[in-house]
């Protein structure tokens, strides 16, 4: 600051050295963080510029880098509108709307479920709470692998009961188009619901007891209590499970592959699995890029406004 | 009289108590079935031989139970052409993990100290923005990811003429840690912020005064006391990379270089000769180990921590 004063030069360079040493000091935190912080400006907002310019592109086997317009988007539009007999697109975006609302939906009410019945002050908790927890540490591919064989019309479930003497009882989801979906549902939920539990069993956990205990004094029954009092206090939770649940909706992908192989005709799709046939299966790679950006945008809308006021929230 | 009426209601009291507890014991006792159903038909299979699956029940117990199958899928199956087991692969994922969980451990536990003891303005931003990061579906930096890693290859490549070594550039194993250490920096990042955020910032000002620089502070004071985050942190970044299937089939999906999930989903989804159900259960169950064990060991530390951190609501 004041070194204009000084004459000895040897004083000056000393001070100036130790200013910039100084400098560099004040400045390391940033220096320490900017690695990480320039990562992600190139390889996410970088990218996703990337892949909506191909998108824009007439981009097949290769990318190729003169813009053509938004052939790959009115394609996608067209696609959307073609039911009878669906394209590939139409049936993926109606497999998302039908998987993501049964996946939030079940996965909610189940994980709810569970939480209330393991806080009645059972025995066992620490038994029972792995056991609904566990199908979380597997891979999407392990998780396939297992239901594959249990829905195996041959070999699973079906054939099990025909043992036992329901020869009556009929099962064959995953060799039908019209229900392979279903499965992926029923594998999907029994992966994540068990975190969705262990979620809303740490909000009611984290719920006053006074509350209950004058809820209960005032002669609420325990209906009433979890209906009137208890669920509305779990507001947060069920935000929070919503947005975890919903982006790993959206990013499913694994699971259609392992569990059906895209399905009989590719009718157990997600855009996920659209994405990626489209690009590096069918030398699609505008409409492949497209694809990728609508998701994005999709769940932009969900996460943007939710990250928006959470931080914001923070900054308060 | 009264007291008449009084135990009468008491046992009227005590049966619906009776009832509440065997049904939520009974719901709990069901459920806990169903979630262990398809881990108990995977690992029954596992020890069965094909002879007594095609003919038997899916549920009953291996009669001769045997570990052929495991042995099998360990050292003898067939990934693609090659008929080596699956060891190499999970050799592959073993190499592809571990670093890359501690790059980006190391990492997201500087970043979080900074983005809360060493605030600058913008730091919301900055952190709001390497947030949105973990919400993206990866298809959509898929393509440029693969394009990269494509030319780094070919770099690699002439180095490999011109001075003999690529230096590693263009291994697959190697391009897989950079990718999963950059996406996975968002949710380090997110995870050590939120446990420092409550962490007194009294204590690191003090140590400033006292003449501790940057690095000194995060040694002496903040990593001794991170445990709790350190654990959440390395078991969700060591599940999520282990498990991962659409970067390791998108970058190293054929070949020596692929790790377990893509060699599993091989295996599994294979059209050629005879299917071996109890050799396909017994290579999922081996690709399920490492993330199992995981949960088992640390698991109530991992919901805890998470709890306290992530989901603060």
């Amino acid at each position: 600051m004041n070194t204009i004063a000084t004459t000895d030069p040897l004083k000056t360079r000393s001070r100036q050295r130790s200013t910039l040493r100084g400098k560099l000091q004040d400045a390391l935190p940033q220096i320490v963080l900017a690695p990480s912080f320039l990562l992600t400006i190139v390889f996410v907002y970088g990218f996703i510029v990337w892949t909506g310019y191909l998108s824009l592109t007439n981009s097949k086997t290769f990318p190729s880098y003169a813009i053509t317009g938004t052939r790959a988007y009115e394609r996608l539009w067209r696609w959307t509108l073609e039911s009878d007999p669906p394209s590939s697109w139409y049936t993926s975006i109606t497999n998302m709307g039908i998987f993501g609302s049964l996946y939030i939906g079940i996965c909610l009410a189940l994980g709810l479920l569970l939480a209330i019945l393991l806080d009645q002050k059972i025995r066992g908790e620490g038994v029972l709470r792995p056991i609904f927890l566990y199908p979380m540490a597997l891979s999407f591919i392990v998780t396939g692998v297992a239901w594959k064989w249990f829905l195996d019309p041959g070999l699973g479930l079906e054939q099990t009961l025909h043992h036992m003497g329901w020869t009556s009882f009929h099962f064959d989801w995953i060799k039908n188009k019209d229900f392979v979906i279903y499965t992926v549902v029923i594998a999907g939920v029994w992966q994540a619901s068990g975190f969705v539990m262990a979620m809303f069993l740490a909000g009611l956990r984290g719920i006053d007891g006074e509350i209950m205990k004058a809820a209960q004094i005032d002669g609420a029954s325990s209906f009433q209590l979890y209906r009137r009092i208890i669920i509305p206090l779990l507001r947060p939770i069920f935000l929070s499970a919503f947005i975890v649940l919903a982006h790993m909706a959206i990013k499913s992908y694994d699971l259609v592959v392992a569990l059906t192989s895209g399905g009989p005709g590719g009718s157990a799709w997600l855009p996920s699995n659209f994405m990626y046939e489209y690009t590096f299966k069918r030398n699609e790679m505008a409409v492949g890029s497209a694809s990728a950006i609508i998701m994005l945008m999709t769940i932009s809308a969900i996460i943007v406004p939710y990250l928006y006021s959470e931080l914001k929230e923070k900054a308060r | 009289m009264s007291g008449h009426s009084q135990s009468a209601s008491g046992s009227a009291v005590n049966l619906t108590r009776w009832i509440n507890r065997t049904v939520i014991y009974g719901l709990l006792v069901f459920f806990a079935i169903v979630y262990l159903m398809p881990l108990f038909v995977m690992v029954v299979t596992s020890f069965k031989t094909m002879d007594e699956i095609q003919s038997g029940n899916m549920l009953a117990l291996p009669q001769s139970p045997t570990i052929e199958p495991w042995l099998k899928a360990w050292g003898e199956v067939c990934v693609g052409l090659t008929c080596a087991g699956i060891k190499g692969y999970f050799w592959n994922s073993i190499k592809m993990v571990v670093p890359a969980v501690v790059i980006s451990t190391v990492m997201g536990a500087l970043n979080g100290y900074v983005l809360t003891k060493w605030r600058f303005p913008g730091h919301t931003l900055v952190f709001g923005l390497m947030l949105f990061a973990c919400f993206i579906p990866f298809q959509s930096v898929l393509l440029p990811m693969a394009t990269i890693l494509g030319n780094l290859g070919r770099f690699g490549n002439s180095l490999e003429d011109t001075i003999g070594t690529s230096l590693g550039f263009g291994n697959p194993t190697e391009n897989l840690v950079i990718v999963h250490v950059i996406y996975g920096l968002g949710f380090t990042t997110l995870f050590f912020r939120n446990f420092y955020e409550a962490f007194p910032s009294e204590l690191v000002k003090a140590a400033q005064v006292d003449g501790a620089g940057f690095f000194q502070i995060f040694r002496r004071i903040m990593l001794p006391n991170s445990l709790p985050i350190i654990v959440v942190t390395v078991i969700y970044q060591f599940t999520n990379i282990w498990n991962d299937f659409l970067f390791a089939s998108a970058y190293a999906g054929t070949g020596d270089a692929m790790p377990m999930t893509v060699a599993l989903n091989n295996i599994v989804n294979t059209s050629t000769g005879v299917v071996e159900y109890n050799v396909n259960m017994a290579s999922a169950m081996i690709a399920a180990l490492p993330t199992l064990l995981v949960y088992i060991v640390a698991g109530r530390y991992f919901v805890r921590g998470l709890m306290a951190g992530a989901v603060k609501g």
